[in-house]
């Protein structure tokens, strides 16, 4: 089997998040009831027309600013013409040869490895609706709740040579449209998809091969398995002798499978022309120098402040700062406890995987920064042991209550009266004779069975250092 | 004199000083209309209810001692392509036949502001494309001044209702001539503003780029009070201008001294009928007396208007008209096996030939490897007449040219050619083509007694000039003061 090299380029649409929709006034709100947010213009009743939302403008410039493109000062929205029940006007409204941000890049990490990946184009355009099949009837309804949502695509140049590098990208983009407010970037709910462009071609040829493009991937998972599904079945074909036609192909994350939609003789011809109700986007200096000037900290400039400022690792710092949310819940945290790593582990570690298994987002749980700092401040002021605090943290999880409470009303508050350890490890000293002679034997472990049985005498309430302390003393007394 | 026979200054300043009570106006308009309308055909829907209604509101508060708009209490006739909240909006389509908006055009809400009355929505070709209002899918509309020949179109039934009295003004819509074209034939003033002078928020399109609303009116005093209640930006259209508001009565001055007055010699040359060649001579003689200077001017890429036209209007077309799909409004068709048999079935029931045509047209100059030898190259040939007429304006402040070539013709004379009907609007096109406002003015009649329109064009936004040349036109001719027989003609 030769080898082969592997072209990627990637279209991802974020649905941008304003108030209301691109055209008109209607809310943007996901998950109303069908046909509640839709009015004459967004449903493209006889003799309506479209007034440009400006936020829309100012959104798609922030994310060409933010990924290093050239934004034009001169740029005009186009009709993408055709028919589908979802898109009431039976036209798209789109940019074509004039978007409003051309030619940016962006840098990603693979595995320590640093890559830029080169920008085409961004370009704003309406979403469509959505066809609901009814399986009891046999009908198809039409939700125009979406329609005329605000979207842009992020086109990339094809520089991606892998799943591993597309993820990346995506993520990149993600944390990006996240830091700048533009996008929720809720994946599950289709906020943010992307479109795969792929194509193979033997190690050390010239020409691109033939691609395919897979529509419509809306998670991490999804791209990643797609692209590896697609590789293998284009070098399988090639190696076959077969022919890689070019077509659009959807994929099946549940089954894992990819399959072809629509192959190129029936591409719809979209005819293409400029919107005639609409004026061009025309942008002064002014108005892109104070976007400019305005944008938020990035995830990477974020990233070597949390090294210097907090003196992180560099694992920490990427991690919270690969997103604005676990980024804002660290800073809000630690300006309360002032204790960064720790603050950092709370978050990597327990949250994370509690967050993981409920498939929530940092903002849904229930622990607020406030009651993480407690937490936090109750461990370093050594009322409660890392270990109690481990399970008060649960409990906090599952109730939103706060950790004094918690540690209060199940009386966890840790142990630490000399006397009353003392009087315990007596207790446990005396019961135990054998581990003495062991220890004195040289058996290091018999204290390790000494501190477990103080431990569960105490609840696992008593200071451990303070434990250790008084055993030693009272063993080697 | 009948109260119907009034102009609308008229009849708004007996409502005024209580000499008529609105719904004595309106008992004479709608029997007016009840009397002539079974011979005209000019009116699809009328809605009589609503109307007295509104006039015993108007009254009362008239009553009251309020100030109820310049319009107050006028009845007016509305082209069946403006949605009119409540009140069917057909578009002379079996398409939207049974299509009701549930909001109200710009210049609805504008009329009504003013006090305006709607007395019904009027016929046109369907989708406002056609030159004879032949295309609508409901009835024929005829020439009160020969019921044997079309009033024009396509706002051929604004245009009738205001020639046969049955309305004061009325509203059309003027994509290439379909204001000024239909006024020409029936004898009316029919004014196209400039393009982003008037909302179009609410009008059915038909090509965005070239689509204008504009009244229909018996003098152009009337024109003008419409217009002054029409003009003004509205934030719901994009493309409407954010000018100052204007005063447009200020034009209404009869006096042309140090005006200069093109006469395209270029452009007007074959395919003219004599009669309106001579009513044409006539008026630039006319103008002269009145102390215009004539100079003469050159138009050259004129000519090309009507070709430029038929692309850039329907390829827009052919877009706008995408949304009738028989999915959530419309006509849609009772038997189908899939998406796309709804679809088609639906837009063959719904549409008309003349529609399908300008869809079919359109689809093509727009389509991959057409797009740039006809709409690129279209849309370049429309800049070089914009600045051709902007050349010009810099040797007139007005230019005068007849409406159309021929005056009204026979019911299906030029349904066999669709470009014979093409050919009535080469004097209308060049002006929307240029976004430039025009006015047809009566000029005139032929030997068979049928009416000749004058027309003048001015710079974008120019209103003011426009209005008091046709102004002064009107007042030194008395062919507005002919009315018509309601008869067919010898």
């Amino acid at each position: 089997m030769k080898d082969y090299e592997v072209i990627i380029g990637l279209e991802v649409h974020a649905e941008l998040s304003t108030k209301t929709k691109m055209y008109c006034n209607c809310s943007t709100t996901f998950g109303a009831d069908p046909n509640t947010h839709c009015c004459p213009i967004c449903t493209g009743m006889p003799g309506v027309l479209p007034v440009l939302n400006e936020r829309v403008v100012e959104y798609a410039v922030k994310a060409g600013l933010a990924t290093n493109c050239e934004i034009s000062r001169f740029s005009k929205q186009d009709r993408k013409n055709y028919f589908y029940p979802d898109l009431p006007k039976a036209f798209q409204t789109s940019q074509y040869d004039l978007p409003l941000c051309l030619g940016g890049h962006l840098d990603i990490n693979v595995n320590g490895q640093k890559k830029t990946i080169g920008i085409t184009r961004i370009h704003i355009e309406e979403d469509a609706g959505k066809l609901i099949h009814d399986a009891y009837t046999g009908d198809t309804l039409v939700d125009m709740n979406r329609c005329a949502v605000p979207l842009i695509e992020i086109v990339s140049e094809p520089d991606i040579r892998s799943a591993d590098e597309a993820v990346a990208y995506m993520q990149t983009l993600k944390s990006i449209l996240e830091y700048l407010e533009v996008c929720d970037c809720k994946m599950q709910e289709g906020s943010l998809r992307c479109d795969v462009n792929l194509s193979v071609r033997p190690v050390g040829q010239k020409e691109f091969g033939t691609r395919t493009e897979t529509k419509n991937l809306n998670s991490f998972k999804a791209i990643h398995n797609s692209i590896e599904f697609e590789i293998k079945r284009q070098i399988e074909v090639l190696e076959n002798g077969g022919k890689i036609y070019q077509e659009t192909r959807r994929f099946d994350d549940a089954k894992g499978i990819g399959y072809a939609m629509r192959t190129k003789e029936d591409a719809h011809d979209y005819r293409y022309f400029p919107e005639p109700d609409l004026a061009p986007i025309i942008l002064s200096d002014e108005y892109v120098d104070n976007i400019k000037n305005n944008l938020p900290e990035m995830p990477h400039i974020k990233k070597e402040r949390y090294i210097k400022e907090f003196g992180l690792p560099e694992y920490d710092a990427e991690i919270l700062t690969s997103s604005l949310k676990t980024a804002n819940f660290f800073e809000k945290t630690n300006a309360i406890c002032n204790n960064p790593k720790t603050v950092s582990n709370w978050i990597m570690g327990d949250m994370a995987r509690m967050l993981n298994e409920k498939e929530m987002e940092i903002d849904e749980s229930k622990v607020t920064e406030e009651n993480l700092a407690e937490l936090i401040m109750l461990m370093d002021k050594g009322t409660i042991s890392s270990k109690i605090a481990k399970t008060v943290f649960e409990e906090m999880f599952e109730t939103g209550e706060n950790a004094k409470d918690i540690v209060e009303k199940k009386g966890l508050v840790q142990m630490s009266d000399e006397g009353a350890i003392k009087e315990i490890c007596q207790k446990v000293v005396d019961a135990n004779p054998q581990s003495i002679i062991d220890y004195k034997a040289g058996k290091d472990r018999a204290i390790g069975f000494l501190v477990g049985q103080i431990m569960k005498e105490t609840k696992g309430k008593a200071n451990p250092q303070i434990v250790n302390k008084l055993l030693l003393e009272i063993i080697n007394k | 004199m009948s109260l119907y026979s009034l102009t609308l200054t008229e009849v708004a300043k007996k409502i005024k000083n209580k000499e008529v009570t609105i719904k004595e106006v309106l008992d004479d308009i709608y029997s007016r209309i009840e009397a002539v309308e079974p011979k005209v055909d000019a009116y699809i829907t009328l809605t009589q209810d609503l109307a007295y209604k509104r006039a015993e509101e108007l009254q009362q508060r008239l009553d009251n001692g309020e100030d109820i708009g310049v319009l107050g209490g006028v009845p007016i006739a509305i082209k069946d392509n403006i949605c009119t909240n409540g009140v069917k909006t057909t578009c002379a389509s079996r398409m939207l036949e049974n299509f009701t908006p549930i909001y109200d055009a710009t210049v609805i809400k504008r009329l009504e502001e003013a006090g305006a009355i709607v007395l019904g929505k009027t016929n046109m070709d369907e989708f406002a494309m056609g030159s004879s209002t032949e295309t609508s899918y409901f009835k024929k509309t005829k020439n009160p001044w020969d019921l044997a020949r079309v009033p024009g179109g396509s706002s051929g039934g604004s245009a009738a209702a205001v020639s046969a009295q049955m309305a004061y003004a009325s509203l059309g819509s003027d994509t290439g001539g379909s204001i000024r074209q239909p006024a020409s034939y029936c004898s009316v003033v029919g004014l196209k503003p400039t393009y982003g002078l008037v909302s179009r928020f609410g009008l059915v399109a038909f090509a965005s780029s070239l689509d204008q609303i504009g009244p229909f009116a018996r003098t152009v005093e009337d024109a003008t009070m419409m217009l002054n209640v029409l003009a003004g930006h509205d934030n719901m259209d994009t493309t409407s201008a954010n000018l100052e508001k204007q005063d447009y009565t200020e034009a209404l001055v009869n006096d042309v001294k140090g005006k200069v007055i093109g006469i395209p010699t270029d452009f007007i040359t074959e395919g003219i009928h004599a009669d309106v060649k001579a009513a044409y001579d006539k008026a630039i003689e006319t103008m002269k007396n009145a102390g215009a200077e004539i100079k003469e001017i050159t138009l050259s890429y004129a000519k090309y208007s009507l070709a430029t036209y038929y692309i850039v209007a329907t390829a827009e077309a052919s877009s706008n008209l995408g949304r009738y799909d028989g999915i959530r409004y419309g006509h849609r068709a009772e038997d189908f096996n899939d998406l796309e048999e709804l679809y088609r079935k639906s837009r063959t029931e719904g549409f008309g030939p003349e529609v399908k045509r300008r869809i079919m047209l359109g689809t093509y100059v727009l389509s991959s490897g057409y797009y740039d030898a006809y709409y690129k190259r279209a849309q370049q040939v429309r800049t070089l007449i914009v600045e051709n007429f902007k050349k010009a304006f810099e040797d007139c402040d007005v230019i005068m040219i007849p409406t159309a070539p021929n005056t009204s013709f026979k019911f299906g004379e030029h349904s066999a050619s669709p470009l014979e009907m093409y050919l009535e609007d080469i004097y209308t096109v060049p002006v929307n083509i240029a976004g430039l406002p025009g006015i047809s003015v009566p000029g005139g009649f032929d030997s068979k007694g049928l009416p000749i329109g004058i027309q003048f064009i001015a710079k974008s936004f120019d209103e003011k000039n426009l209005l008091q040349v046709a102004y002064t036109f009107e007042q030194n001719t008395d062919y507005h003061t002919k009315e018509p027989t309601i008869e067919e003609g010898k």
